[in-house]
């Protein structure tokens, strides 16, 4: 852009050369910075090879971070219970193996998802008829009856006492579990590849933009003749079987599944991890689960009975000056950096 | 079958309120109609019972020569019946042309494929360009919704409408909130509409009112009072004292 092209000093650099067409190819295509978490993740490979059993761990809080950000980053539904469906996974992969000797991985991990999916339409198509408070308390409940049902059907779950007798055959007949993680650290960066192709897609599809269109305005999508609760359910299914791949992957990578999986907390922490990385935008379940889980690592080394008091203080920080999350405060940055330099 | 949009002997209550008492109304096709009344006269009552927002407890609406009286709203516009609201409902996250290019996407059905890149090989960003240039939004095609001014944000309030291609066009109260000195634009616009949609306007400006409607239905607390050309309407004395005469002393 030339000097002589006055443009009012207020307005965002809205070239009026770019046109309607080229500006939603732009929004679709790869940037080269995108590659960038992928690399940092095979990098920390051989960076860090004694942090692969937390790194696996990582992933798969990304993995269920994602699934929660296309209902609530995308969507607009927010969730209070989305652990129902990691934890739902979970013991699917860990049952089917404990009880049934259904030891493959791969077909577990589908299995893990299925489930969760089912579980995923049958609440998501009542729930999804609320909206705001009722809805949030709705998903609250959902997970806290799934709790208590997993407590009694002790038969099945361990009850309190978890889940034991997981085997996890090698992935795809060759690749053994290892006491450093290795693999599950490979197979779950795999997975995850592959979750967030999807979901890229989806966020960037007229069904995504239909959504975004739900979230800033339902009733308006009514209006222009939108099937609301339809698109609403369909997302929630897509969210819950990813959700239950998370829980699969947690359950096979641990080879141990307690009560935990299905816990307030763990509901809770996925939606401090969004919040923290930035909600609705793909890369920020990548930057809020680094970083939740290197200050989890961190200070309850430091502290294992205050390190939470260290986690609030970072969520008050970020929700004070960055309402955007990290990601969207890395992202104005840039754009500040990138503007004084032209 | 000319007639575009009847309703039929419609009443609603909110629970000992009548509001809406054995109304008839008759649209033709390419009507140009405006809805008065003074205020709770019960006149956006009506534009939800025919949209399918409210449902009537008696009466019924007929769309095209069907009766779509148990339809959902959607259903409704997916047969040529659209709305735009007296306060904007707008997408304040996105650009323009996305407000302008979801309405027809959603029209066209694409909002189902949860796959494809959106908007990028079809043509409906084509078509929402064309809306935008025929309201003069063209230029602003790019800019995020919330940065946009008032007044265009009432047109692209229009525009997200005709991106359903409506056979029937509600407007309440389109020129709302909009500077008196600027409403023309919105009217222009209005006017420049494609001769065969029968449009229904709710509007407070007089003047915009008589410039604009071919015809004119008066409501008064829930029934119609009068129905006429505009000359009529003008000359009704019952009109004057009612709606007119409290609007000179207010």
């Amino acid at each position: 852009m030339t000097m002589s092209e006055v443009q009012p000093p207020s307005l965002p650099t809205n070239s009026p050369k770019v046109s309607p067409t080229q500006y939603m190819h732009d929004r679709v295509r790869w940037r080269l910075s995108e590659a960038l978490p992928w690399i940092v993740a095979v990098g920390a490979f051989w960076v860090f090879p004694n942090y692969l059993v937390l790194g696996t761990q990582m992933i798969i809080m990304i993995i269920f971070a994602l699934s929660l950000d296309l209902i609530l980053g995308y969507a607009g539904i927010v969730s209070l219970g989305h652990a129902a469906y990691f934890g739902v996974g979970a013991y699917t992969t860990g049952i089917l193996s404990a009880h049934f000797g259904w030891n493959e991985p791969l077909s577990g991990l589908l299995m893990g998802g299925m489930v969760a999916g089912v579980f995923g339409f049958a609440s998501g198509w009542l729930l999804l008829r609320y909206h705001g408070l009722a809805l949030i308390m709705l998903t609250l409940a959902t997970s806290i009856m799934l709790y208590e049902f997993a407590n009694v059907a002790e038969v099945w779950t361990g009850g309190f006492d978890g889940l034991l007798g997981i085997t996890i055959d090698p992935i795809f007949g060759i690749f053994e579990s290892d006491l450093w993680g290795k693999t599950y650290y490979w197979y779950s960066l795999f997975v995850l590849f592959l979750v967030f192709l999807a979901v890229r897609r989806i966020v960037y599809s007229a069904f995504g933009r239909g959504l975004v269109g739900i979230r800033e305005n339902t009733k308006r999508m009514h209006a222009i003749g939108s099937p609301v609760h339809q698109r609403l359910v369909t997302i929630y299914v897509i969210s819950t079987i990813i959700a239950g791949f998370a829980g699969a992957l947690f359950a096979q990578s641990t080879a141990y599944v307690t009560l935990d999986v299905l816990s307030f907390s763990r509901s809770g922490t996925v939606v401090i991890v969004l919040i923290l990385g930035g909600v609705g935008r793909l890369y920020g379940a990548f930057i809020g689960s680094i970083i939740y889980m290197i200050i989890e690592d961190e200070l309850s080394r430091i502290s294992p009975e205050f390190w939470e008091f260290g986690l609030g203080l970072v969520l008050v920080l970020v929700v004070m000056f960055f309402r955007r999350g990290l990601l969207g405060a890395a992202e104005d940055a840039m754009k500040r950096i990138r503007g004084a330099s032209s | 079958m000319t007639t575009a949009l009847e309703v039929r002997s419609v009443s609603k209550n909110f629970g000992a309120l009548a509001v809406t008492q054995n109304v008839h109304l008759s649209l033709e096709r390419g009507a140009r109609h405006a809805l008065i009344g003074p205020n709770g006269a019960g006149k956006t009552t009506l534009i939800n019972l025919m949209t399918g927002l409210l449902k009537p407890d008696q009466g019924s609406i007929i769309l095209a020569g069907r009766d779509v009286t148990s339809f959902s709203q959607e259903a409704r516009v997916k047969h040529g019946l659209a709305r735009t609201f007296q306060i904007n409902q707008l997408f304040k996250g996105l650009t323009v042309i996305e407000n302008v290019a979801l309405s027809i996407s959603e029209r066209r059905m694409h909002g189902h494929d949860f796959w494809s890149p959106a908007w990028t090989k079809s043509d409906v960003l084509d078509e929402a360009m064309a809306l935008l240039e025929q309201l003069k939004l063209e230029s602003d095609a790019l800019v995020p919704m919330q940065q946009l001014p008032y007044g265009r944000q009432r047109l692209v309030e229009i525009a997200i409408t005709l991106g359903q291609q409506p056979k029937v066009l509600l407007l309440d109260e389109p020129a709302a909130g909009v500077p008196s000195a600027e409403s023309h634009i919105i009217l222009d616009a209005v006017d420049a509409l494609a001769d065969d949609i029968a449009i229904l306007i709710i509007e407070h400006d007089m003047d915009l009112v008589f410039r604009f409607a071919k015809s004119i239905t008066v409501l008064v607390r829930g029934e119609v009072l009068v129905e006429g050309t505009p000359d009529e309407i003008a000359q009704n004395a019952e009109v004057k004292a009612v709606y007119l005469g409290e609007k000179v002393n207010g």
